[in-house]
């Protein structure tokens, strides 16, 4: 029998914000442990909660651009639970009025547009760091992370490959990082990914025993811990092994995935309404100001791409999957016409180095001007192509335009025929052997001739007048 | 102590049997209690007997009565603005901890499903 695997996954986006969901403690990563707490966030008694507006903004707009209903009344909840990562014992969530609900997201994989519905989008605080000592008795706590704005996204099992699952991520965080909601960063827990996971014979509609994955730390382990989920299932079930439900931890050293717990004793939340946070109604207005605040999509940019500029899919594709280099992109444009020269320099050098230095196209401090200025240089044989590559990374270097560098240095391409032909005579002078076997049909020795005048010239020679000049002295 | 407990809820118990000792037990587990066998049948009786006294609350006709889980039912919307407040120094957050260690709560350790 045949055998197809059926996912949903939880994405977890910690929300961009100054403080904490509901109180006024910094959000800010990396800080002295236990140093960003208050009496709301460590559970004291006679404290009292109260949602930041920001975070509440946040969760709307990211329910709006996944195309999710928003619910006309909002609560929050308490989920019980006894592991001890946040003071207070339970946890501020969201149980039967989450924010919104009923979306859907269009991802590419494989070649076509698939739709994969979005059962809900709930507001929850993030719970606090334990460090568990090897050996010891005890673990170590720290409450800066808890209380942090969180933003869970849930989708319908509709997802039927751990490609697929990879390539929903991949969409899905472009569509984040176009609303500037969150840093989407994998390394610092700001975005994380849990999947759930069954098989069941083809075309059956029946869902099988679901294996909860955690402990996935970026979208290829997901893949890689899906994968190796798919052949375990499918292995266990053709062997007539019963599955039970479960959470499994993804141990990426080894590559396998490992019993955590059977899931039904974890799992009994007692979820009751927060008494402390009163009900939310969002006004309509309110939303659709928020619905306003919604950039072009990454879909919508990709397909207007695509009609105005001469540009494979998969160079769109690269352009619009990152939000600031579509805006470069289109920046860049507005003073230099050519959309495959831009495309290339922005998905070669720049990416090459804004991957090297782990951050922004913006961060690198070339403008997009800047840039447009370095392309016409090549373009009016200033400067070589090999030359401009060399400008772009001083420039990033130095933190200066290119055009800078081109001038304090002098690296203005010699073009000057006069000048060039000057050298040309020089050359030819001190290397008669080279102009007989030219002569005598060895074309090799024009190469070495020009490699003699960029000598000469410390390579500021124009390439292509040299070879002009050459052609005209040696008779052709 | 218990037994005399035991004795007082025992009447209650009897007449609804609401909560058995396998519930007692999974709730235990829950709470990362442990529990010999008898405080789980202490507790099975004391909970069954809350909860009977719960149960004569169903009794009453709620059908047109909004359920409330605010006593200010007709507040909405209060939120604040992601507004920086000054938190505690670590020194003051670990002030009152049982156990710490450097800038941090020491806890005994949990591991999940143990």
């Amino acid at each position: 029998m045949k055998y197809e695997p059926v996912i949903g996954l939880e994405v977890h986006l910690q929300l961009k914000t100054k403080t904490k969901a509901f109180c006024g403690c910094s959000t800010l990563f990396g800080q002295r442990p236990n140093s960003q707490s208050c009496p709301v966030c460590l559970g004291l008694p006679g404290s009292l909660p109260k949602l930041n507006h920001e975070a509440f903004g946040h969760s709307i707009k990211v329910a709006l651009a996944l195309h999710c209903s928003v619910q006309k009344e909002i609560k929050f909840d308490r989920k019980n639970y006894y592991y001890p990562d946040l003071p207070k014992n339970f946890q501020i969530s969201q149980y039967d009025k989450p924010v919104a609900h009923d979306g859907f997201v269009d991802i590419s994989s494989c070649g076509k547009i698939k739709k994969i519905r979005i059962k809900r989008v709930h507001l929850e605080e993030d719970a606090g760091k334990l460090i568990h000592q090897t050996g010891g008795p005890y673990s170590l706590f720290d409450c800066n992370r808890a209380g942090m704005p969180l933003l869970e996204i849930v989708t319908e099992p509709d997802i039927n490959s751990p490609e697929e699952a990879y390539d929903y991520l991949t969409g899905l965080k472009s569509i984040l990082k176009y609303l500037e909601v969150s840093d989407c960063d994998m390394e610092k827990g700001s975005l994380r990914c849990d999947a759930n996971i069954s098989v069941r014979p083809a075309g059956s509609d029946k869902l099988g025993s679901k294996v909860e994955l955690k402990n996935m730390n970026s979208f290829k382990a997901v893949r890689l811990a899906l994968e190796h989920e798919v052949s375990r299932q499918m292995e266990a079930v053709s062997a007539g092994e019963k599955l039970q439900q479960e959470t499994r931890l993804w141990d990426a050293g080894k590559a396998v995935t490992l019993l955590m717990r059977t899931k039904e004793e974890a799992h009994d939340y007692r979820y009751f309404p927060e008494p402390d946070l009163v009900p939310f109604v969002p006004d309509p207005s309110y939303v659709e100001d928020i619905r306003k605040t919604i950039p072009e999509m990454p879909d919508a940019k990709a397909k207007r791409f695509k009609e105005r500029f001469n540009l494979s899919d998969y160079d769109i594709a690269v352009l619009v999957s990152d939000k600031a280099a579509a805006d470069y992109f289109e920046k860049c444009l507005e003073s230099y016409d050519n959309p495959k020269t831009v495309a290339n320099w922005i998905m070669g050098d720049i990416t090459a180095q804004s991957n090297l230095k782990n951050t922004g196209i913006r961060e690198l401090g070339i403008s997009p001007q800047g840039l447009a200025e370095l392309l016409k240089m090549i373009d009016g044989q200033l400067i070589s192509g090999k030359m401009a590559k060399e400008v772009l990374l001083e420039a990033i270097e130095k933190r200066c335009e290119p055009a800078q560098i081109v001038r304090s240095k002098g690296l203005e391409q010699l073009s000057d025929k006069g000048e060039l032909e000057k050298i040309v005579k020089v050359i030819l002078g001190r290397n008669e052997k080279s102009v007989q076997d030219y002569k005598g049909g060895k074309k090799n020795a024009l190469t070495f001739i020009i490699g003699q005048v960029m000598r000469e010239t410390k390579g500021k020679a124009n390439p292509a007048v040299i070879n002009e000049i050459l052609k005209k002295s040696l008779g052709e | 102590m218990a037994g005399k407990c035991g004795k007082l809820y025992k009447k209650a118990a009897k007449v609804t049997k609401v909560i058995d000792k396998a519930t007692v037990k999974h709730v235990a587990l829950l709470s990362r209690l442990a529990l010999d066998e008898r405080e789980e049948t202490t507790y099975s009786t004391q909970l069954a007997s809350i909860l009977s006294y719960i149960n004569k609350l169903n009794e009453l006709d709620t059908k047109d009565t909004p359920p409330t889980s605010h006593v200010l039912s007709n507040l909405r919307n209060v939120d604040r603005a992601d507004v920086l407040k000054e938190s505690l120094k670590a020194e003051e957050a670990l002030a009152n901890a049982p156990e710490k260690e450097g800038d941090f709560f020491r806890i005994p350790k949990v591991i999940e499903g143990k």
